[in-house]
């Protein structure tokens, strides 16, 4: 019993070495960019799955988190600390290891704060902001909800539009590779395009373990009652301001973790990646999978992800999402794995054809 | 701050926050009739504004607006007559999340009708260098067609729910779905009806304050929250709240500017929703016993 549920975890690094020697093999290991970034955008779509669908507190906001991650990393790496040298607390921070040295393209030193650093302080600022908004947000239910994280979105996407440090509309470029124990490196170097895919999918599998894990422990039983019945679940003890807030914090957590990794591999990061649109998107794609339903949401996310950064949309990228939230719900509210959608559209045919014979 | 400009500022403000009402009341009028807060009510100022300036181009003034009226108005009775009626189990997320989906279609659909360029429609009286001056302050002629405008809506809405037979039947439904079907009012109907007449408002601000504003294909999510700080400020439901609660937040957000850069002023009046869903969530005229029933 224990066992099977990580039967399907095997398959996935099975599936994942497979297309890693597939497009070796064929030749064209420049598909393995996107599928690296996709891998990294599931990590958000997972975040959200375990919110939207287990715990079933909806968030429109979410994009926000990402690029809360991929925004603070890129604003301590590219900040360069050279000139303030010997001020004290830069010299302390040398001295501990917390920073590292490079050439920018321009061929000017940089002294950074590495990665290592400004990933943990990305989870702490996530953690702060989500706690911060959590609190009162969680308190909400339905629209007010949705708005709310709506809104939240929206500031945020002002402030990263509007703010000098964050580059205003461009972004932050010049974005440097992230140095894993000194060994492995997520950066978008081509000549690196084999481990990055596989750094990415490790990271993305440890995601799905730890969250299989917790959808079937007691705090993943809380959730669901959770999403079924607010006050029949706080009647049997589950605190619901307690697990809401703990969800809400650690689905922020990942959703940042993706961004902090996806904006190292590019080098780069813009404000799109806290657009209402991309928000939208990802709520689209937990819907698609089937809302309470991770692995669902994995491979939607996944395919999705990867069609859009192939640009198999067009101009429609945008318009694509929409259209899906929207027949989803039309047609498959409970996501496009469970197979009696068919029913119904049979159905309507048949209530159209009887009302004609009337 | 001296006076001229205080009230300068109280003008814009007035000007800005009687749009906002505007949109609140596109809100209200669904939600009294669904219970649904239909997160593309901005675009529907959007594609009002849009469509009223292309057809300017080949009508006069006022027959392109009332075109453009028309045609969304018939845009919004399509969207509940084709997805909105056709769901099967209409549970709030549910309708949230369609919705949502329904303005990035509009939106997206409205980028590939015409551009990202950013029009505006021509002032209806004079042009924009033209200004009346009021006690100091100097405003467009504009303006006054945008509280003019607002008020005559405002009015019209509230004659309109109280005496004709239609709108008594689409506050019945709000009231009580069942009892209404009961007395004979077609239920699903008054839902359709409510969607175009939100739709047809929402089309006659957007092309109202198009001249103002401006109008470009994504101006409709930050107008909608704006809309909706309004609708929950003035309590949600209540017209003549969300006239006040418009007023409210548009001064405010005029003062703002003076104090923060232009591009935080939409962060003031999300702040502001914020703020209100946290504190008082049933708005200054709702009470809060009423709310608490209400299913969200």
């Amino acid at each position: 019993m224990n066992k099977n549920r990580y039967r399907p975890v095997i398959g996935l690094g099975i599936l994942i070495i497979f297309i890693q020697l597939f497009t070796s093999f064929t030749g064209k290991e420049s598909y393995l960019t996107q599928l690296t970034m996709s891998a990294y955008y599931s990590l958000v779509i997972l975040a959200l799955c375990i919110l939207l669908g287990y715990a079933g507190q909806i968030s429109i906001g979410h994009a926000a988190f990402f690029a809360i991650g991929g925004y603070t990393s890129a604003v301590l790496t590219t900040f360069n600390l050279l000139p303030y040298k010997s001020e004290p607390f830069v010299e302390f921070l040398q001295s501990i290891g917390f920073t590292s040295t490079r050439i920018n393209p321009y061929g000017v030193e940089v002294l950074y704060i590495s990665p290592v650093i400004s990933l943990i302080i990305a989870i702490i600022i996530t953690f702060i902001i989500a706690l911060l908004i959590g609190i009162p947000i969680l308190k909400l239910k339905g629209h007010y909800l949705a708005m709310a994280t709506l809104g939240f979105g929206t500031i945020v996407y002002r402030i990263l539009l509007g703010g000098a440090v964050f580059g205003e509309a461009d972004g932050i470029s010049d974005v440097p590779a992230f140095n894993i124990f000194g060994i492995f490196k997520v950066s978008g170097d081509n000549s690196e395009r084999v481990e990055n895919y596989y750094i990415a999918w490790v990271i993305v599998v440890l995601f799905m373990v730890i969250l299989i894990n917790l959808i079937n422990s007691r705090v993943g039983r809380a959730l669901r009652s959770l999403h079924g019945n607010e006050t029949a679940a706080n009647s049997m003890g589950v605190n619901p301001v307690k697990y809401k807030l703990f969800v809400f914090i650690l689905s922020a957590i990942f959703a940042s973790i993706g961004g902090f990794f996806i904006t190292h591999f590019n080098g780069s990061i813009g404000p799109s990646e806290a657009s209402v649109v991309k928000s939208v998107r990802y709520v689209a794609i937990v819907a698609v999978g089937g809302m309470a339903n991770i692995w669902g949401a994995l491979i939607m996310g996944f395919i999705l992800n990867y069609l859009s950064l192939r640009g198999y949309f067009g101009s429609y990228d945008e318009a694509v999402f929409g259209i899906i939230l929207v027949l989803i719900m039309l047609f498959a509210p409970e996501g496009i794995f469970k197979i009696k959608n068919l029913d119904y559209i049979k159905d309507l045919i048949k209530r159209k054809f009887q009302k004609v014979n009337l | 701050m001296s006076y001229e400009h205080l009230l300068q500022y109280i003008l814009s403000g007035i000007t800005t926050g009687s749009i906002y009402a505007i949109t609140g009341i596109g809100f209200n009028i669904i939600y009294n009739t669904t219970g649904i807060i239909n997160f593309a009510q901005g675009e529907f100022l959007m594609l009002g504004g849009m469509s009223a300036i292309t057809f300017s181009n080949y009508f006069p003034l006022p027959i392109a607006i009332i075109l453009a009226v028309i045609i969304t108005a018939i845009v919004g009775g399509i969207l509940d007559l084709l997805i909105i009626r056709n769901l099967k189990k209409q549970s709030i997320l549910l309708m949230i999340i369609v919705t949502i989906g329904l303005s990035i279609i509009i939106q997206e659909t409205a980028l590939h009708i015409w551009d990202e360029k950013v029009r505006s429609l021509r002032h209806f009286t004079g042009d924009e260098t033209s200004s009346i001056n009021i006690f100091g302050a100097y405003i467009a002629p504009q303006v006054l067609w945008v509280l003019g405008i607002t008020a005559v809506i405002v009015i019209l809405l509230g004659l309109f729910f109280k005496y004709t037979v239609t709108g008594r039947s689409m506050r019945a439904c709000s009231s009580n779905t069942v009892a209404a079907r009961l007395c004979g009012i077609n239920a699903k109907n008054m839902v359709t009806l409510s969607f175009m007449l939100s739709a047809a408002i929402g089309a006659l601000a957007g092309a109202v304050v198009s001249p103002i504003t401006q109008t470009q294909y994504d101006c409709g999510t930050s107008l909608a929250i704006k809309g909706f700080a309004v609708a929950i400020l003035g309590g949600l439901g209540n017209s003549t709240g969300a006239v006040v609660g418009g007023l409210i937040i548009g001064i405010l957000e005029a003062f703002s500017i003076s104090v923060l850069p232009l591009a935080y002023k939409d962060a003031v009046a999300i702040a502001i929703l914020l703020f209100i869903l946290f504190v008082k969530p049933s708005g200054l005229f709702g009470r809060s016993e009423i709310s608490a029933l209400k299913e969200f």
